[in-house]
């Protein structure tokens, strides 16, 4: 009854394209914006600096590889790898031109990352589902490798472990230890909404239609022209631009400090699993997933204690990890489609609402 | 439908409610210290002995005396499984729980790393004992941050010293092999350079290998290592790295008494696996094994009778449990020390910084904690917080550890200008100045 869209007309082209064509919605998402950008002053440094900065770094990352995997259809292992280009690039571009303005030092740390991805994204023309995805899994490990041996990329720090340098936008510390987390919040929230933007406009547009046709079928795809070469090596460059920002923000606005430890391929699989949970081929699914990979295994830690519990924390830590475990599995076979499916579904409800039938 | 109105309805609650649980405590009245763990994962053989002499030296201390000075000590555990992310979450859980948090013991050199920025905007002293960034010894770049007794760099001195020793003079060493097998990490690369400066001035041959985390696979390091044929190894390993790599050394017959464990590398969970074959291994320590001190039987009589034993009985004396207490030890005297000038109340962070640098923990003050030859007097200062204690060595014998050399000193002479070298390069890259120790009280 309240979510209902009858009586809004579209007079133009412009309306009937628009990215929430319906009133409500374009409410919600303007209420939900602007209480993004209010939280930090109520939130903690707790909420801000362990839940909400990681859960939007994490959505720009999940975000690219939703980009690859979930439109265009290239399974990728390689994200961890991306974002150690993107940070470790990041990291020598900020220490080796410091009056460079942050932001362009992402956009920067990006196309490095974006280079790569097209050089690793080269088998994906020849290879595809699973076999790509072991090539892929090859890059993870490569790039992990040479951070690790070539200690230039460090800046030849004796324990490896870059740092990410204080430098300001607009006489505000954004980066370093003087960084206060709301700040960071807010620069990591405007990155990740530009990111979104542009990556939804990408999707409906005419690269994100090739990219669908290739997923869909990549013969089909070519016999109505659409070149699979370009087509695949965009995606796979979009793709790891964004995980690139995204390793880069991990760096400089969630970590601080980092090794490649940081970026092994166990955070290929976070992301990966991300995507699948939120939902291959949705926008607001790379946000889903994060949201549920990032803040379900916080919730489970604290909930017991919450109730009363105080369990030993070793015992927690495995309660932890079946309960979350057990979660992925029922919400899989529950909604294999992921999380954005189960959003629509119910927005499909709330239409009809309260006359089903 | 109704089973997906349940799921979604929880998902939104688990989103909402996870972190709104923490409740924020009113006035404190005891010390709260946050523990970072870990008991679960690949380096829980590790963490767990660790986690239980910490818990047991402060139950003690609540228990016989009703905690420092009369002040209780309570602590919460979180687990970070070694993960440099769940390590700053959990910081960031318990820096301000029950009144804020008196230090931080990070438990992991790459969660140090992501704390030493972090906690002096906080002001919570970070002790890392024996482990984290070596440059951090300077305290006059870094005044929020304690390494003693000592550091991986002074540890490598040591054990070069040590070989030296056993080669019949450190002049002997011209030739010879060494081989570091480290854990590729910060952690394991730390001992690097103070290694490499040492290979150049005495002349012997070094040859790095790195291992993965978190290290179950050695085969390529062990068969470059049956081809080098070193005469010593020095092992950097943690958690399960080490026990792979003792029986792979075991396999390949390699003399154990020329194998030698960094602090982090040789406790009883780590020879225990390779059986008979360990016998023989060497390794370094800043403190005793065995439960022959005052301390244990207080231990025993305070918290194990009374079934407040954070572990079992049998397992109190392990290297790593004596770690632990070690540990909980220096903190605990840290804040008394800090009592001395502040009063017997709950310190802030700052109040337990100043005990920190003003500790001076002398033979008799250890005779008194009934830990007499337990661990080497330390005297902490302003420009130095490491104190740059002796090293000792223990043998595996197949049962135990034994102490098998006297109090062997560091080449403060070597490590400590590359020390303060690398104090200004760490130092610069956070934005610090360099404070005037002559104005410090």
């Amino acid at each position: 009854m309240i979510y209902r869209e009858a009586g809004q007309f579209k007079n133009t082209y412009a309306s009937d394209q628009a990215i929430f064509p319906i009133v409500q919605d374009r409410w919600i998402v303007l209420a939900l914006l602007v209480a993004a950008f209010c939280v930090p002053l109520v939130a903690t440094e707790y909420w801000l600096q362990a839940v909400l900065i990681p859960f939007l770094v994490y959505s720009l990352a999940a975000l690219g590889l939703n980009l690859l995997t979930g439109y265009a259809g290239q399974l990728s292992l390689g994200t961890g790898g991306f974002m150690a280009v993107g940070a470790y690039s990041a990291f020598k571009l900020a220490t080796a031109f410091p009056s460079l303005p942050i932001i362009v030092v992402f956009l920067l740390a990006g196309l490095a990352a974006a280079l790569v991805g097209l050089f690793f994204g080269v088998p994906s023309l020849r290879i595809k589902g699973f076999y790509l995805a072991v090539a892929t899994l090859a890059s993870q490990f490569f790039l992990v490798w040479l951070f690790n041996k070539v200690a230039w990329f460090t800046n030849y720090a004796s324990s490896g472990t870059i740092t990410a340098p204080p430098r300001t936008v607009l006489g505000v510390m954004v980066t370093g230890p003087e960084a206060t987390a709301g700040v960071r919040y807010v620069v990591a929230l405007a990155l990740v909404m530009a990111f979104a933007l542009v990556a939804k406009n990408l999707v409906r547009g005419r690269v994100g239609r090739c990219w669908m046709a290739i997923r869909d079928r990549d013969i089909a795809a070519e016999i109505i022209g659409i070149r699979p070469l370009r087509t695949k090596l965009l995606a796979f460059s979009v793709s790891s631009f964004y995980c690139g920002v995204a390793g880069a923000a991990l760096l400089f606005l969630y970590y601080g400090s980092a090794e490649t430890l940081a970026f092994d391929i166990n955070l290929s699989f976070l992301v990966l699993f991300m995507v699948i949970i939120g939902g291959l081929g949705s926008i607001l699914g790379s946000f889903l997933g994060a949201a549920f990979i990032i803040l379900v295994p916080i919730f489970l830690t604290n909930a017991p204690e919450a109730v009363g519990l105080g369990l030993p924390v070793a015992l927690q830590k495995q309660l932890e990890l079946m309960v979350f475990g057990g979660l992925i599995v029922f919400f899989l076979i529950v909604e294999p489609h992921g999380l954005a499916r189960l959003w629509q579904i119910s927005k499909e409800k709330l239409r009809l609402w309260p006359f089903p039938h | 439908m109704s089973v997906k109105r349940v799921l979604i309805g929880m998902l939104a609650a688990a989103v909402i409610a996870g972190p709104a649980v923490l409740a924020v405590s009113a006035q404190p009245k005891e010390i709260f210290i946050p523990l970072l763990v870990y008991r679960t994962g690949p380096f829980a053989p590790s963490g767990v002995p660790i986690a239980n002499g910490f818990v047991d030296y402060f139950t003690l201390l609540n228990e016989r005396d009703g905690g420092i000075n009369g002040v209780k000590i309570t602590w919460e555990e979180c687990e970070t499984q070694y993960a440099t992310d769940k390590g700053v979450e959990c910081y960031e859980k318990l820096k301000g729980k029950a009144g804020g948090a008196a230090l931080v013991n990070p438990y992991s050199t790459g969660i140090t790393y992501s704390l030493i920025p972090k906690a002096a905007v906080d002001k919570v002293p970070v002790f890392s004992m024996g482990y984290g960034m070596t440059a951090s010894a300077d305290g006059r770049w870094f005044p929020w941050v304690f390494n003693f007794p000592t550091t991986y760099w002074s540890q490598a001195s040591a054990v070069i010293r040590y070989i030296g020793q056993k080669e019949g003079g450190l002049d002997k060493l011209k030739g010879k092999k060494i081989a570091h097998i480290f854990h590729n990490s910060p952690y394991g690369k730390e001992a690097n350079p103070t290694l490499e400066d040492l290979a150049r001035k005495y002349g012997f041959e070094l040859t790095l290998l790195a291992v993965d985390s978190p290290g179950q696979e050695q085969k390529s390091t062990w068969l470059q290592v049956r081809r080098l044929n070193p005469n010593w190894i020095f092992l950097s390993g943690w958690g399960v790295m080490n026990q792979v790599a003792i029986k792979e050394a075991a396999s390949i017959n390699y003399p154990m008494d020329h194998f030698i464990g960094n602090w982090w590398s040789s406790s009883d969970a780590d020879v225990i696996p390779a059986g008979d074959g360990a016998k023989g291994y060497v390794g370094a320590t800043f403190h005793a094994p065995g439960i022959g001190f005052k301390v244990h039987q207080d231990l025993f009589k305070h918290v194990y009778d009374k079934g407040k034993g954070a572990g079992e009985k049998a397992r109190v004396g392990e290297v790593l449990y004596n770690r632990g207490i070690a540990n909980a030890m220096f903190s605990a005297e840290a804040i008394r020390t800090g009592m001395t000038k502040f009063g017997n109340k709950p310190l802030t962070g700052e109040q337990v910084r100043w005990g920190f640098e003003n500790l001076n923990l002398t033979e008799q003050r250890l005779d008194q904690l009934g830990m007499k030859g337990f661990t080497h007097p330390v005297k902490v200062t302003c420009e130095d917080h490491e104190g740059a204690g002796p090293v000792m060595f223990e043998q595996w014998d197949g049962k135990k550890w034994t102490i098998v050399s006297d109090w062997i000193p560091t080449m403060r002479d070597v490590v400590r200008p590359k020390l303060e070298g690398a104090a200004v390069e760490e130092g610069k890259k956070l934005g610090y100045t360099m404070r005037d120790c002559s104005k410090e009280k």
